[in-house]
């Protein structure tokens, strides 16, 4: 027998062998959903459309704007892939970014109502609105949920919340919204983020240095655990690709979340407000897997 | 905010294809590098950091005693420093003679 059967083959652990989908800038992370060769950039960074207000306020643009838009197929059918990148200016929604990501969802509704069902698949990396665009942010995500409204009823929007920006604000409506949502444990979602709540409601609130919490209550585990995201998936490239595929594939929900006020209403109704509500027990009461209550 | 502008006349050996690299975010900056128009190198960067026209001159004319491609550039950026610069740069220029 030689050493070489004696020694166990040396083989590096799931961790070092995936693909991190996390560390994938936004265009990177959009085009590794889409099929091989199915797509195209629409308003590429070449275009040079730009903040025309950033540059006013001493800060620089990026050419894109932060966002990117994929045009193509998944699962060979066709989609349209809207990317945030966390990098710029923490994925905030800006006039540009805004009116990219809205004119690419009503192209696919237009496409849709002619016979052509297109999926949408939104990547959120963002804070929200970005405050330096301050009403026109604002009107940019009222336009973004009138053409997620409008493009919901043809066919599913699947939301991706990969990290470490999480998705805050404004654009946590976006994604409550949208019919399915993938997190990765490290992705965060909430309307309120803590350093926000705890600048306004004081560190007996919520202590934001506190990360253990906060991931207790925004985090991927806890998100999809309570039933208000669908699918937990680790940080790898083709396991986020994968669901995103299962998704396309089953088409829509037969009724959004969002539309689920009745259920809704009545778990608020049923919780009981005299003591602190803890995330694990929130989750045990409002999992899916407990079916409707 | 400033606008700086460079010619580099001597790169002028044609180029076909373009690169984008980079993100805007602190310290760090993006770079489109494409065919320049009239044949020789270009560059024009948007930079939220005044000040630093010489030390942009420095960082560039070193690039260009390496490479001779009639690109022309450009560079919005947040802050990057001079090293981070170059290897954008590089990185640009890499994806683009591949």
């Amino acid at each position: 027998m030689s050493a070489a059967s004696v020694i166990p083959a040396v083989s590096a652990p799931e961790f070092v062998k995936r693909r991190s989908f996390i560390e994938l800038d936004a265009r990177a992370r959009a085009q590794s959903l889409m099929d091989p060769g199915s797509w195209r950039e629409l308003v590429g960074p070449f275009d040079r459309i730009e903040s025309p207000w950033l540059p006013e306020q001493g800060i620089a643009p990026q050419s894109d704007d932060g966002c990117v838009v994929l045009k193509g197929a998944i699962a060979a059918k066709p989609a349209v892939v809207i990317a945030l990148e966390g990098g710029f200016q923490a994925g905030s929604m800006g006039e540009v970014s805004g009116a990219k990501m809205t004119a690419a969802l009503d192209l696919a509704k237009k496409d849709s109502e002619n016979g052509k069902k297109t999926a949408a698949v939104i990547l959120l990396e963002t804070g929200g609105v970005r405050l330096q665009e301050a009403n026109l942010g604002l009107a940019a995500i009222a336009e973004l949920i009138a053409s997620l409204l409008a493009l919901r009823q043809h066919a599913p929007i699947i939301t991706v919340i990969a990290g470490t920006v999480g998705c805050f604000g404004g654009m946590s409506l976006a994604a409550g919204l949208s019919s399915y949502i993938v997190m990765t444990p490290e992705a965060r979602l909430g309307l309120n983020g803590a350093e926000v709540i705890e600048q306004e409601s004081g560190i007996e609130e919520f202590d934001s240095s506190d990360r253990a919490l906060i991931w207790a209550i925004y985090g991927g585990e806890q998100r999809v655990g309570m039933g208000v995201a669908d699918e937990l998936v680790m940080d790898d490239a083709p396991k986020v690709a994968a669901a995103v595929q299962r998704f396309v594939k089953v088409g829509l929900p037969s009724q959004h979340r969002s539309e689920q006020v009745d259920l809704y209403r009545r778990r608020i109704a049923a919780l009981d407000t005299s003591k602190q509500i803890d995330p694990l027990s929130l989750s045990r009461l409002w999992s899916p897997n407990r079916g409707a209550q | 905010m400033e606008r700086l502008e460079f010619d580099y006349p001597s790169a002028n050996r044609p180029v076909s294809n373009k690169a984008h690299v980079g993100v805007v975010g602190s310290g760090d900056m993006e770079v489109l590098m494409q065919p320049a128009e009239k044949g020789i190198a270009h560059v024009s960067v948007l930079t939220s950091v005044n000040g630093f026209g010489k030390s942009w001159q420095a960082v560039l004319d070193r690039f260009f005693a390496r490479h001779d491609g009639a690109v022309r550039i450009h560079i919005n950026d947040a802050g990057a420093t001079p090293g981070s610069v170059m290897l954008r740069l590089e990185q640009a220029m890499e994806v683009i003679d591949q």
